[in-house]
């Protein structure tokens, strides 16, 4: 069982303590799209087949991958796509 | 944890030379007619022979009997303590117990060992868990192995550098600093007003690294910059390279252990380098201050990590700045400053007053612009050693400031937009009349430094010195 720690919030707690999630955009047209594979087995037939999909529509996206699905991104891999995309779209699931 | 309501009770260690001492004597208790409870703080297994053995290694009837010592041996009577005996001693265990020759092959007596509720830090642990500490803040939870540190850094409480994660026995021990309750409000910071309570002041000068003697400092501190004439906003908001620096006057300097020496305006003491960051974690997170957001600075500067040094008041004939703004002898002040770049004067030949007042003079006429007069305050550090020479001509802080005041006078034709073919300056009107650099009041002078270096500093204030802006502001510290 994963121990927990508690820390006191040293702000005036006017934001909630669960951040909440931006919000999406209204439209994808304009937005690069990361596509990013996370090594999950055929994850990278979904993301190809949204490329299609996406290319059909004028929407740009680019390809990422991690090497493995078992530990979490390495940071050159996010920061890439902090810095050149607008959101991104994993496949999570086989 | 379940307490006896009735009988006798002794609390120890194996790790206690005089709890094992005193073995044979728990025996004698545990054959008696009365109810005998035993807890180990350390060992279950200890002592042999006894029928009972209580496992108090959570501490938890340790700490509700509130045990300094082991061994201790106590008499309780329908749920209340009528008794205690510290230590081992066999006329008060003998009296406490009503058993005749208990130990009668040991000595008469020893002394005990700490209890280990009583352990550095232990005492925090406890309270956070067994007690009602005063703390209200919500909790943010976390899950190992993601580090706390990561954690204040996601959650977007750091300057840039670490911190250390305000845990509720951090800051249970912060708050023993001071004697002010956690739930007093000094006031509202700005920008987004938030109250700024003692509690919330302890996590912060937790994140920052302060010991629990620094509180107080911080406190009067954050004091200081809710006073209006500071005008902490406008300081934050501004695009000029300000923040609010930190000089602390009085014994409090030495019993924290602040420099006023070699590198004092520098880094490695961490009185000097935690309170001025605590102060600026404030404006951050109770303030809402991030840079980028309301904090607009064009450039910034370093000492809005935090900059805070104390005045050395070693020389007996230096008024220190704390008196020459009317806090009594003797007694502790801070006075907040709303400035930032550090300007050096290196000057090494000077060996008359005036001749040193005179270069002082010609680098304090650079504070913000050289063709800029009555708009930027300014401290003057000087050295020991640059006091000195003032010193061997009879010239106290008095006379100091007013020598320099006539020495940074120029002509206002000098200072004229256009003149010298620079565009900058004051406006035509100054033409044909004197001006002072500095408005009244807007030159504070310190003493601090090593003892070798013929150089001072100045540290220069806000476009916005003065009444339009940011008035130095000086707070007793209390405890």
């Amino acid at each position: 069982m994963r121990q927990s720690f508690t820390l006191l919030d040293p702000t005036a707690e006017r934001e909630p303590v669960k951040r909440t999630r931006r919000a999406p955009p209204t439209s994808l047209h304009g937005c690069t799209v990361a596509l990013l594979n996370i090594g999950k087995a055929r994850g990278d037939v979904f993301l190809d087949q949204l490329g299609v999909r996406f290319a059909e529509r004028g929407i740009s996206f680019r390809h990422y991958a991690k090497p493995t699905n078992t530990k979490v991104a390495p940071p050159s891999v996010a920061q890439s796509i902090a810095s050149e995309c607008d959101l991104v779209v994993e496949a999570l699931s086989d | 944890m379940p307490m006896p309501d009735n009988g006798l009770v002794v609390v120890a260690k194996r790790d206690c030379p005089t709890c094992q001492l005193a073995e044979p004597v728990y025996t004698q208790l545990d054959s008696g007619a009365e109810p005998f409870t035993f807890y180990s703080q350390d060992d279950p297994q200890f002592p042999d022979g006894i029928s009972h053995v209580v496992d108090d290694s959570t501490l938890h009837a340790s700490w509700r009997l509130q045990i300094d010592t082991v061994p201790t041996l106590l008499r309780i009577d329908n749920g209340r303590e009528v008794a205690r005996a510290i230590g081992w001693h066999r006329g008060e265990w003998e009296a406490l117990s009503g058993i005749k020759n208990l130990g009668a092959t040991l000595p008469a007596e020893q002394p005990g060992c700490g209890s280990m509720s009583v352990d550095p830090g232990m005492a925090e642990v406890l309270e956070v868990r067994y007690g009602s500490p005063p703390m209200r803040s919500r909790p943010i939870e976390g899950f190992e192995p993601d580090d706390p540190v990561e954690l204040c850094y996601q959650r977007g409480w750091s300057d840039g550098l670490p911190v250390v994660p305000p845990t509720r026995e951090r800051v249970l021990r912060m708050l023993a600093g001071t004697t002010r309750a956690a739930d007093e409000v000094l006031g509202l910071m700005p920008p987004d007003l938030g109250e700024c309570t003692v509690e919330k002041i302890a996590i912060n000068a937790v994140l920052a690294g302060c010991r629990p003697e620094y509180l107080p400092v911080v406190l009067a501190a954050v004091e200081a910059a809710l006073v209006p004439a500071f005008c902490m906003h406008g300081l934050l908001c501004t695009t000029y390279f300000a923040s609010p620096i930190v000089i602390v006057n009085g014994p409090i300097t030495r019993r924290i252990g602040m420099n006023s020496g070699v590198n004092a305006l520098g880094q490695g003491n961490r009185a000097n380098s935690t309170i001025g960051r605590a102060l600026q974690l404030v404006v951050r997170n109770v303030g809402g201050g991030v840079p980028g957001g309301i904090d607009r600075a064009t450039l910034g500067t370093p000492s809005k990590i935090g900059l805070c040094f104390a005045e050395d008041e070693s020389n007996q004939e230096w008024q220190p700045l704390a008196q020459a703004r009317g806090v009594a002898s003797g007694r502790s002040a801070v006075t907040l400053f709303g400035g930032g770049e550090v300007v050096g004067n290196f000057d090494q030949k000077s060996r008359t007053a005036q001749s040193l007042c005179a270069s002082i003079a010609s680098t304090l006429n650079v504070a913000g612009h050289t063709k800029l007069v009555q708009r930027h305050d300014a401290v003057l550090v000087l050295s020991p050693e640059h006091y000195r020479v003032f010193q061997q001509s009879g010239w106290d802080r008095q006379r100091i400031g007013d020598e320099l005041k006539q020495a940074s006078t120029r002509d206002g034709a000098q200072l004229v937009r256009g003149a010298g073919g620079i565009a900058e300056g004051m406006p035509a009107s100054v033409a044909g009349s004197q001006q002072h650099k500095f408005r009244d009041g807007g030159l504070q002078i310190v003493r601090a430094g090593g003892e070798a270096g013929m150089m001072s500093a100045m540290i220069i204030g806000w476009a916005a010195s003065g009444e339009t802006g940011s008035e130095p502001v000086t707070k007793e510290i209390s405890t």
